[in-house]
């Protein structure tokens, strides 16, 4: 269980420390404004479901000491959230990848046996419908858009792929049966995709080992320095 | 020791003066936050719920009503925090809405958007972004005055 809940809760921080980083440089004020809001809903998240899996570890660990007291190899996140962001086109890919996904395991945690898992699950659903049907609007926007913004989208979808495999990877520390979810995610990406002009790589290769902890890639650890450094410096400070 | 509780009604009065930090034209008990008031013994139980799971004015609503029992004399207060059912645009009082309204900020609408611009009320609004200043709204604007407003989202 632990484990799970771990799994949720760094896939929405790693995720919003990234969308974070947007804050103040977004192309326009409206996308900064975004990105600065869905960072703030998976940060709330995190909140909630780290604090869950440190109240269900019963060792006196809460969400922050969770988020900033541990390192890369601890990490249960998820490969495709550790991407680095790129430009905007890669960031609203990665986006998009990551919220279609996220719906579906929402949606399917909504009815998890465990009470406090579904509460969490039914109060993200609704965040996280709003936040794919925005990335969804971006893709259609700029895959089918100018030839560079196109061009763009495409080249964003071809570097991530290699990543959407291992969201999809069944073992049993999940809350729900990933492999299960496919089919429906397959779905709303294909229309999406088809919408926005872009195309589908071939490729059925997935690189492993960001949700295990196994293998992160090396931007993990980087996010993590500058994520963690000031309550690790100043271990007494309060915000 | 003998001690008077306030009335339950008493409270939920003093709850609806404390103003929302965000949009202090509406009340706490207005956006539908404020899910139960009990007394459990002496101690006055606030169960709130957050709009959303991130939204930052969550501690200061706390705080707030916090210090507003206890300056009605209330000392033991216990803030319980909950969750599930998760909050939703449709606890938000009409009197709410209207002030809402009247503030500048278009009500949320299952429609989806708002049905008119706040200001002229002309019926002629476009959408320019899903996210406003706030968790809760989005950014519309009216084409017919060409002011841009906020809609507070509906979910």
């Amino acid at each position: 269980m632990v484990e799970g809940l771990l799994r949720l809760g760094d896939n929405t921080l790693v995720l919003g420390q990234r969308l974070s980083a947007w804050c103040g440089h977004a192309p326009a004020l409206e996308e900064d404004i975004a990105l600065a809001n869905i960072a703030l809903d998976l940060i709330g998240q995190t909140q909630l479901w780290l604090g869950l899996a440190g109240q269900r570890e019963g060792q006196g660990r809460d969400a922050d000491r969770l988020a900033y007291h541990r390192d890369a190899w601890d990490f249960r996140n998820l490969l495709l959230v550790e991407q680095p962001n790129r430009d905007f086109g890669v960031t609203m890919m990665r986006q998009f990848l990551f919220d279609t996904w996220h719906l579906e395991v929402l949606k399917a945690l909504t009815g998890h046996v465990d009470e406090e898992v579904s509460a969490i699950a039914q109060k993200a659903v609704k965040e996280v419908t709003y936040h794919r049907e925005r990335s969804t609007d971006t893709i259609i926007a700029l895959g089918d858009g100018t030839e560079e913004s196109h061009n763009r989208m495409q080249s964003a979808l071809d570097r991530l792929w290699p990543y959407v495999g291992e969201m999809f990877d069944p073992d049993d520390a999940d809350l729900t049966d990933m492999a299960t979810l496919r089919p429906a995610f397959d779905t709303y990406l294909l229309s999406t995709l088809d919408e926005a002009t872009l195309t589908k790589p071939d490729s059925a290769f997935a690189h492993l080992g960001g949700k295990t902890g196994v293998r992160h890639t090396e931007h993990l650890g980087h996010m993590l320095a500058t994520m963690q450094v000031l309550p690790r410096s100043y271990p007494d400070a309060k915000w | 020791m003998v001690t008077t509780r306030a009335s339950l009604d008493d409270v939920w009065a003093w709850l609806a003066d404390v103003p929302d930090p965000e949009i202090p034209v509406i009340s706490i008990v207005d956006l539908g936050i404020v899910r139960d008031v009990a007394w459990q013994g002496d101690t006055l139980q606030v169960t709130v719920t957050p709009t959303y799971s991130g939204c930052p004015a969550t501690a200061v609503i706390s705080m707030e009503i916090e210090a507003a029992l206890r300056a009605k004399g209330i000392d033991q207060i216990a803030l319980k925090t909950q969750i599930a059912p998760p909050w939703t645009t449709d606890w938000l009082s009409d009197a709410g809405r209207s002030k809402l309204e009247a503030y500048g900020i278009a009500p949320p609408r299952a429609a989806g958007g708002p049905a008119r611009c706040p200001r002229c009320q002309a019926p002629e609004v476009e959408l320019i972004s899903q996210f406003g200043s706030t968790p809760c709204k989005a950014q519309w604007r009216c084409n017919s005055c060409l002011e841009p407003f906020d809609y507070f989202k509906c979910i």
